[in-house]
């Protein structure tokens, strides 16, 4: 990996600092429901941006900065009022409210190029990383140590520093409050907690984020790192404080991987580099990916899994409870024909060989028997079922003919009604319980 | 930025000059020549077919879909301009670039679905990832383009700000072509849209093809997303879809309505913003369609005549009125009913005052609202009723001590925890409601019009 102390220190540590700031506040975003917040907001800051410029026909960063977070706020009221006050859903009045404040904005940009104003709105959306290239840099990493670098820190580093003090400030003082309206703002406004100043002390970090970081970063990526590095985290844990620390480490790897990334990987096809922000929205975006895939609690793959193998457990159920009823009637032995029956269309060969497996039933003569370890466990759940069935019949009055489907399903689960029916309602025998089980 | 759109060869606008109002009255009338009529007319058939098509997507609660959907464009956009110029063909060919955009932007909707199916992300983070990742990725091939071929890839960012300008007369006719599909479709499927929009559960019960309808109304929006990526742009045709259909929903509860309204509103829109723009120098059509739209939708929203704000709030100044007005005749009532005569004495009303907060404006307007309606007037500081005032606080009386005898008797309410839910209640019964409560409490041989509790004190016994 290559870094160049001129070219990349200052645009990568700003392209960081924006990732943890948006990525820290997008934990709350993505669990109150409001992750497209991010959005309207930063498409609607263009008008406030351009009117600044326009009063002050200069790109005084203060000026510029205090017109787009005027506006951000307009745009989260207006929002509210749309929706609250015109009864419009949710998104309808974001769309409506952000659409319309992006059209009046560039509107305004073509106003401005009337007089012979240049403003680019390519800029906010794509930003400006590689303005951030600092030319008098020393040569070593130890050349760093000096008066010069800090004075040589450009404007949207320090802004970005302060935007993410306050944001982690904000988190860490407020962390209960900020918690208990997140998952339940009823119960929080129940306990003296102001849901709606929470929300709008939130709204306004959102605003006040995106308009520190979309000049160094643009606002597509400011509106991924709200979302991603947070959905990320949320697909690998359920743990609120995990979550936050996971979605700061995504948001790391996003800017550091896109940043890198937008260099080598067009490099090694001997092509130009790419797009900073473009390549670490679509790392964060791969990462979403990663997580939504792999994860081990709620990955997709997991989940495969957990149920293939509860299929393939319920299908192991069926077979011995088949074996065992055969055995009640006489068979010592089944022929895999029945057994296929038995199964309703499941595989017999996977289901036999995951029996065979567990040491349950015996294939290597003709027909297929269970072994002993097999006929207890058979016998568990012939029991379960005929109780179930018994159960249904005299406590919750259904028909001896209606309860086999449903003791059918109950018999695969772990639990049996407690009763001391020796005979189900067809005449069956119970089987006793397992005595080596309490 | 794109290009300075300056107006059409027809009209020799000059930087910053307003049009005359000959040249107005030629732009909209469809006599500015052949080009910028095909550019109005495509537009505004484009604003009747996002508006219908809209109408569906707000009432399935799709609208962020739709601009996860076009922004979600912008990559299979890049990857069609990059495939067939490296394939030897012009990259600018539009049909092309709209296949591209079509692939990539259902792509996208489809993995919003598959996140919010299989993983335990909400609908919003979905939509929010999905545009910002797939746009992001945009960016990227943008910025391949731009390196590859200098010049050749400004053609594609059109499609991000849009340029109406540069619709052609087969783009219009594709345009009339999309705005009948979906008006055939709207016409003949109208029933089958709302079964679905409404309550998709009981649609698929009643047997229903609920999923093809869905697809066929998500199909519309691709549809009509794609077709406006080149008029208005990836980032604003959302608007297209959600402001007239979100404007149209203030004035009428009709489905059938809904969507003329929303195909009337889209269409101006269309209209109006094609035509600004070809008259004034420096106005994209895009934004001046938003805007014209917009602002429908901003009457519509203070001015509708039921579900208006202005309409609402003037509703619920006079309820709250009537009820102050109600709680002044019921004192008069009293204070006559205990033979004090008609009046409201300056100390009793005094209390009144400083029971509900009235400041001087608003017992002002009470006695204005009052005496219009010829029920009272003050007079130097009492309150004195007519005779139909009385009779009005009377029944504001009555229906009072009904509903605390109802509260009491039926509702099993401790006679000390009434007054709060009935000085809310008293302002709002029926006069059939009135009846049955007299009849079911007469029934039980309650006496309505018996005190349910003593007068809180001697000297303020006005409030029973």
């Amino acid at each position: 990996m290559t870094f160049n102390l001129a070219l990349d220190l200052f645009p990568l540590t700003a392209a960081v600092l924006a990732t943890l700031t948006c990525g820290l506040l997008g934990n709350f975003l993505v669990l109150r429901r409001e992750s497209l917040m991010g959005d309207a907001i930063s498409h609607a800051v263009l008008p406030g941006l351009v009117i600044a410029f326009l009063i002050s026909s200069s790109r005084s960063p203060l000026l510029m900065l205090a017109g787009a977070a005027a506006a951000g706020l307009v745009t989260v009221v207006l929002i509210e009022a749309v929706r609250k006050l015109g009864k419009v859903e949710p998104g309808a009045a974001m769309g409506v409210v952000f659409s319309v404040m992006f059209a009046l904005g560039v509107l305004l940009i073509e106003q401005a190029a009337a007089q012979n104003v240049e403003l680019d709105p390519d800029c906010v959306l794509y930003g400006q990383l590689e303005t951030l290239a600092w030319f008098t840099a020393p040569d070593t990493l130890a050349g760093l140590w000096a008066w010069h670098t800090v004075e040589s820190i450009p404007r949207q580093v320090w802004l970005l520093s302060v935007m993410l003090a306050v944001s982690a400030a904000f988190v860490v003082l407020l962390y209960k409050e900020l918690r208990i309206t997140s998952f339940d703002p009823g119960l929080a406004t129940s306990q003296g907690v102001p849901a709606g100043v929470m929300h709008y002390a939130l709204m306004v970090l959102v605003a006040a984020a995106t308009v520190a970081a979309f000049e160094a970063v643009g606002s597509i990526l400011v509106i991924a790192m709200l979302i991603a590095p947070a959905a990320t985290a949320r697909l690998l844990t359920d743990r609120l404080d995990t979550q936050i620390g996971l979605s700061l480490v995504a948001a790391v790897l996003a800017a550091a991987g896109g940043y890198f990334g937008a260099t080598l990987v067009p490099g090694a096809f001997d092509l130009p580099s790419v797009n900073a922000a473009g390549s670490m929205t679509v790392v964060a975006g791969v990462l979403v990916v990663a997580a939504a895939v792999l994860s081990p609690s709620h990955g997709f793959v997991a989940k495969l899994w957990r149920r293939r193998r509860l299929a393939e457990r319920t299908a192991v159920d069926d077979l011995i409870a088949t074996l065992y009823r055969g055995g009640e009637t006489g068979y010592a032995a089944l022929p895999h024909d029945t057994l296929r029956t038995a199964l309703l269309g499941r595989r017999l060969d996977a289901t036999l060989a995951a029996a065979r497996r567990r040491g349950l039933i015996d294939d290597r003569a003709i027909g297929v028997s269970l072994t002993n370890a097999g006929r207890a466990a058979a016998a568990e759940l012939v029991r379960r079922h005929r109780l179930w069935e018994q159960y249904l019949v005299d406590d919750a009055g259904l028909a001896p003919d209606h309860v086999h489907p449903t003791a059918e399903f109950l018999e695969h689960l772990p639990l049996a009604p407690a009763t001391d029916a020796t005979v189900d309602p067809h005449g069956q025998p119970i089987p006793d319980p397992d005595p080596d089980k309490p | 930025m794109t290009p300075h759109r300056h107006g059409p060869a027809s009209l020799t606008a000059v930087d910053d000059a307003w049009p005359t109002a000959a040249e107005v009255a030629d732009v909209l009338l469809f006599r500015a020549g052949h080009n910028t009529n095909v550019v109005i007319l495509g537009t505004a058939l484009l604003g009747v077919a996002a508006g219908i098509v809209g109408v569906f997507a707000l009432l399935r609660k799709r609208s962020l879909v739709a601009d996860a959907l076009s922004h979600a464009t912008l990559p299979g956009l890049c990857l069609a301009f990059l495939v067939a110029t490296a394939l030897g063909y012009s990259g600018r060919t539009l049909p092309v670039l709209l296949a591209g955009a079509t692939v990539s932007g259902v792509l996208g909707v489809l993995c919003i679905q598959w996140l919010v199916r299989h993983t335990r992300l909400y609908e919003d983070a979905a939509i929010g990832l999905i545009l910002s990742v797939f746009f992001g990725a945009g960016t990227v091939l943008l910025s391949i383009i731009q390196t590859l071929q200098t010049g050749t890839a400004a053609g594609l960012t059109h499609f991000i700000y849009g340029q109406t300008a540069a619709m052609s007369a087969s783009d219009a006719w594709l345009m009339a072509a999309i705005a009948a599909i979906v008006v055939a479709l709207a016409a003949l499927l109208l029933k089958e849209f709302a079964l679905v929009c409404f309550n998709d559960a009981f649609a698929r019960v009643d047997g229903w093809p609920v999923t093809v309808v869905d697809l066929l109304m998500m199909a519309l929006v691709v549809l009509v997303t794609v077709a406006g990526l080149q008029a208005v742009g990836l980032i604003l045709v959302v608007a297209m879809l959600i402001i007239p259909a979100v404007a149209a929903r203030f004035w009428t509860e009709k489905l059938w309505a809904l969507v003329l309204l929303a195909a009337i509103i889209g269409g101006l829109s269309g209209y109006l913003g094609a035509s600004a723009s070809a008259l004034l120098p420096r106005k994209p059509a895009g934004a001046v369609i938003v805007l014209v739209s917009g602002v429908v939708f901003v009457v519509s929203m203070l001015g509708a005549p039921r579900r208006g704000i202005v309409a609402a709030a003037i509703r619920r100044a006079r309820l709250r009125l009537g009820i102050a007005a109600d709680h002044l005749l019921e004192l008069a009532y009293l204070a006559s009913a205990a033979g004090r005569g008609a009046t409201v004495h300056a100390d009793d009303l005094a209390g009144l005052r400083r029971e509900r907060g009235w400041g001087a404006a608003a017992t002002a307007v009470i006695g204005a609202f009052l005496h219009r309606r010829g029920l009272g007037r003050f007079d130097a500081g009492a309150f004195v009723a007519t005779p139909a005032g009385l009779e009005r606080g009377r029944r504001v009386a009555r229906n009072h001590r009904l509903w605390e005898q109802y509260l009491v008797s039926s509702a099993d309410i401790a006679p000390s925890h009434l007054d709060w839910t009935v000085d809310q209640v008293e302002h709002v019964l029926s006069d059939p409601l009135v009846a049955e409560l007299e009849e079911a409490l007469a029934e039980r041989g309650i006496d309505a019009h018996r005190r349910t509790r003593p007068p809180v004190t001697a000297d303020n016994g006005s409030r029973l």
